[in-house]
């Protein structure tokens, strides 16, 4: 088989990413911006062998595809704003369990209801703590659809290697619009299986022990090695417990795993950013505004630059910090109130550099809405 | 193989109070598994948040100890990804059917294939003795310090309205005819629903004065009768013990597996 | 040819985001260039004004939203009255003549053809309306070849519909080729 081109809907690349990368179990409830995703599953999956299910709401979504996960599956769940909330306790308990799962949340305008069929980046925060509880979280995102696609193989592979779930924040513009899209060979982009326990039959297995490179092998439900699997504290056999040093201990690991691997789990892009004296911040659709207007002022020989982040969590503040260091000012470019704003103002050596150009009424931010705010901060007026 | 083979005794001793119902029905189930021949390492116990919910981790099969009410959510993900796997699920009454009624009435319109055991004792339990809905009217409990005013669900009318197809109910003081049902309910293809009457009587028993574990054990045995019995006839009062349904109807999982054959042989053609 | 931006309105129901789908479709897959399509959506899905920005381009697309369109096609008075203003000076209107009165002179070049009536007259089917109307802006403009289109239509369209879509891009075509025009 080789490459696949292909003019679809970021939506649709997301699914070809997850197929690609193996999902073979998905459960869902129909959401705005997101359902595309929903619908492409439930006709593609079942032709692998794959296992469809539209459950009664986004919290039994999420439960029914941590269930599978736990048999040996991968598996994603897709959503916007409001079911997103509704997946954060069950997201708790992924993390907690350390049960791999993907969840895109293509986003729009909130709170509440808010406005379903508009782009907004409003659910970084909530990606990041939007349940209970600290704990570590991978969220990744991206502006076009090669990227999507992409960035979902990876969402998959990262959720195997540390045993969390991971986030997809996509947008609705990300989500509806229609690029190219080629689909690469089986075998062109690596795929990280599940790890497995070498532990053999009727030897006792902890289930809960990291190794010594700190992964956890897993044993699928069904297998020789049966075990309990829980939302308490519990220690290496997955037994509750709340003796204090398990407790310390379990808490420690769930936050250390991640944050300390911010370097490997870290996604960006440069685009003209090497001798940059101004630099746009931005992510999912609103840097594609951001690169345009950068590849129009370079033509007029502005020196400006765009540093796209494809991970949101954990942040990556060493890279913002070391790539901004230079510059004389800094614009984060999002689709809220400032939510990625306040990662980079504590990332930088002068938050007082950093500036905010943004958009919060359903609308993409447009290049000349953030080249007006970038002749404001040069000093140059409207 | 010996009952004990079937817990983890690192776990024990178990976290119930003296007199509790629950290890009663934890006897009455392992029974069960134990008279079908079943391998530990193809059950999966899914269970949610209570008292009830504990039982999970004193088994020794695959044990999935979830979030308060979601425990059928998860089964339905265990059990649709690999349907080799026998699924059962203990509930409290609140984790069946208040945070987790919808989930409930959802698997039983489903009918995909997992054993649902209710375990009601009619309160809530580790969180200090409130009501729940299926405690019913005129009852006391320390969110009814007046008295209760909600009515209850039946649980059987309930399963069998919501499209279970097989449904049953006993007690913990029947433990042998709880056997045969957990027996039947297991092997019948579809989801099945036992409700099984509890006894608490640390919050329940004490609040509305119906004595101690003995006590409670003896209205389970008075305030109840088998359908088709002469007392029940005699007093339609009575709460009636039993099968209700038992019914073939298509599975869930079977019929997805037919779906997955009509979509490959769309693709192959 | 570098770069067109073009904005297809008219009515939900009318088929132009399918329009606009096909000829994105086109310009990717069988001519091998860029192009992005987006849409507002509405909660209901017939019905109600519905505009779709098409980007075709040999570079890289980023901003995806067309403020200043080359090439305006409007299907409906309501369509035209608001989108008119934003065409890019020495652009191209395409109109439905039957249904669109222009009100003063854009800055741009206007053709406006009986789209409708053609496609009644000659088909008898409003549901391939969308299809004449690319026909005629092939026609009338290189943004992609006829063929091209043609190749997409036959991939997507159901086999006992394909002559039916065929015929209704060709009656386009005629129509537009008249007043053929580089942009």
């Amino acid at each position: 088989m080789s490459e696949k081109l292909m003019f679809v809907q970021g939506n649709e690349a997301c699914v070809q990413g997850a197929l690609y990368a193996g999902v073979d179990f998905f459960a869902g409830y129909p959401i705005t911006p997101s359902t595309e995703i929903a619908e492409l599953l439930a006709a593609k999956l079942p032709e692998k062998g794959g296992k469809f299910i539209q459950m009664e709401d986004e919290i039994a979504s999420m439960c029914a595809i941590i269930g599978a996960s736990l048999t040996g599956h991968k598996v994603m769940t897709a959503t916007s704003g409001p079911g997103f909330s509704l997946k954060q306790e069950a997201i708790g308990y992924a993390c907690m369990a350390e049960i791999p799962c993907v969840i895109v949340d293509v986003q729009r305008g909130g709170p509440s209801t808010g406005n379903p069929t508009h782009v907004s980046q409003g659910d970084i925060n909530q990606a990041r703590w939007g349940t209970h509880g600290d704990h570590g979280i991978i969220a990744l995102t991206a502006s076009n659809h090669q990227d999507v696609f992409r960035i979902t193989v990876d969402a998959f592979n990262l959720a195997e290697t540390y045993r969390t779930p991971v986030v997809l924040l996509f947008d609705e513009v990300i989500g509806h619009m229609r690029e190219r899209l080629v689909v690469p060979e089986p075998g062109a982009l690596p795929i990280v299986d599940r790890l497995r326990t070498s532990v053999p039959k009727d030897v006792d297995y902890h289930p809960y022990l990291p190794r010594e490179d700190g992964r956890l092998p897993m044993s699928d439900f069904g297998g020789h090695h049966r075990y309990n699997v829980t939302g308490l504290f519990h220690d290496m056999w997955g037994f509750p417990s709340n003796n204090p040093s398990v407790v310390q201990e379990l808490l420690r690991h769930l936050v250390d795993k991640i944050d300390t691997n911010v370097d490997v789990i870290t996604r960006y892009k440069e685009h003209y950013l090497d001798d940059a004296e101004y630099i746009l911040v931005s992510y999912g659709s609103s840097a594609r505004s951001a690169i345009h207007l950068a590849k129009n002022r370079r033509q007029k020989g502005e020196r400006l630059g765009v540093l796209e982040l494809q991970s949101i969590w954990p942040f990556p503040a060493e890279l913002v910090r070391a790539r901004c260091a230079d510059a004389k000012a800094v614009v984060v470019v999002e689709m809220n109130m400032g939510q990625v704003l306040t990662q980079v103002k504590a990332a930088v050596d002068h938050p007082n550099r950093v500036f905010l150009a943004n958009r919060i009424d359903g609308k993409l931010i447009t290049p000349s809405d953030i080249k007006g705010l970038l002749r404001v901060i040069q000093g140059k007026g409207v | 193989m010996a009952i004990k083979d079937y817990l983890r005794e690192r776990f024990f001793p178990h976290m119930w109070c003296p007199g509790c119902g629950h290890g009663t029905i934890l006897n009455s189930l392992l029974r069960a598994i134990e008279d079908l021949g079943l391998s530990k390492s193809n059950i999966v116990m899914t269970s949610g948040i209570g008292c009830s919910a504990r039982i999970s981790g004193y088994v020794d099969f695959h044990s999935l100890h979830t979030l308060h009410g979601r425990a059928l959510a998860f089964a339905t993900g265990v059990k649709l990804s690999k349907p080799e796997l026998t699924v059962i699920v203990p509930m409290g009454d609140g984790d069946a059917l208040a945070i987790g009624g919808n989930h409930f009435i959802h698997a039983a319109r489903r009918n995909i294939d997992i054993t649902a055991i209710v375990m009601n004792n009619r309160i809530y339990g580790m969180t200090g003795g409130q009501f729940s809905p299926l405690s019913g009217p005129g009852k006391k409990a320390t969110t009814a310090p007046y008295m209760t005013i909600d009515n209850e669900f039946d649980v059987v009318e309930l399963a069998k309205a919501a499209g279970a197809t097989f449904v049953a109910r006993s007690t913990a003081y029947h433990c042998q005819e709880a056997t045969g049902y957990l027996k039947q309910a297991i092997l019948h293809k579809g989801f099945s629903v036992v409700e099984i009457l509890s006894q608490c009587p640390t919050h329940y028993g004490r609040k509305n004065k119906e004595g101690d574990a003995a006590a409670m054990l003896e209205i389970q045995r008075d305030t109840t009768a088998r359908i088709g019995s002469k007392a029940l006839d005699e007093n339609p009062g009575l709460i009636p013990r039993g099968i209700f349904v038992d019914i073939e109807k298509p599975e869930y999982c079977e019929e997805y597996g037919k779906i997955i054959e009509r979509a490959t042989k769309r693709k192959a053609s | 040819m570098k770069r067109v931006r073009l904005v297809f309105s008219g009515s939900g129901g009318q088929g132009v985001i399918t329009a606009a789908i096909i000829l994105a479709e086109a310009a990717v897959i069988i001519e091998g260039l860029n192009a992005t399509q987006s849409q507002s959506y509405g909660a209901a899905a017939r019905g109600g004004a519905t505009r779709t920005d098409i980007i075709i381009s040999e570079e890289e697309i980023n901003f995806p939203g067309v403020t200043s369109p080359n090439i305006l096609v409007c299907l409906t008075q309501e369509a035209y009255n608001q989108y008119a203003a934003v065409i890019r000076p020495g652009g191209l209107l395409l109109t439905d003549s039957r249904s669109v009165t222009t009100a003063k002179k854009t800055d741009a070049k206007h053709i406006g053809l009986p789209l409708y009536d053609t496609v009644m007259e000659r088909i008898g089917k409003p549901i391939v309306y969308n299809i004449t109307m690319l026909g005629a802006l092939i026609g009338i403009t290189d943004i992609v070849r006829p063929e091209s289109v043609l190749a997409i239509l036959k991939e997507r369209i159901p086999p006992d519909f394909l002559a039916m879509n065929q015929r209704a891009f060709d009656l386009g075509l005629v129509l537009g080729a008249q007043y053929q025009c580089r942009l």
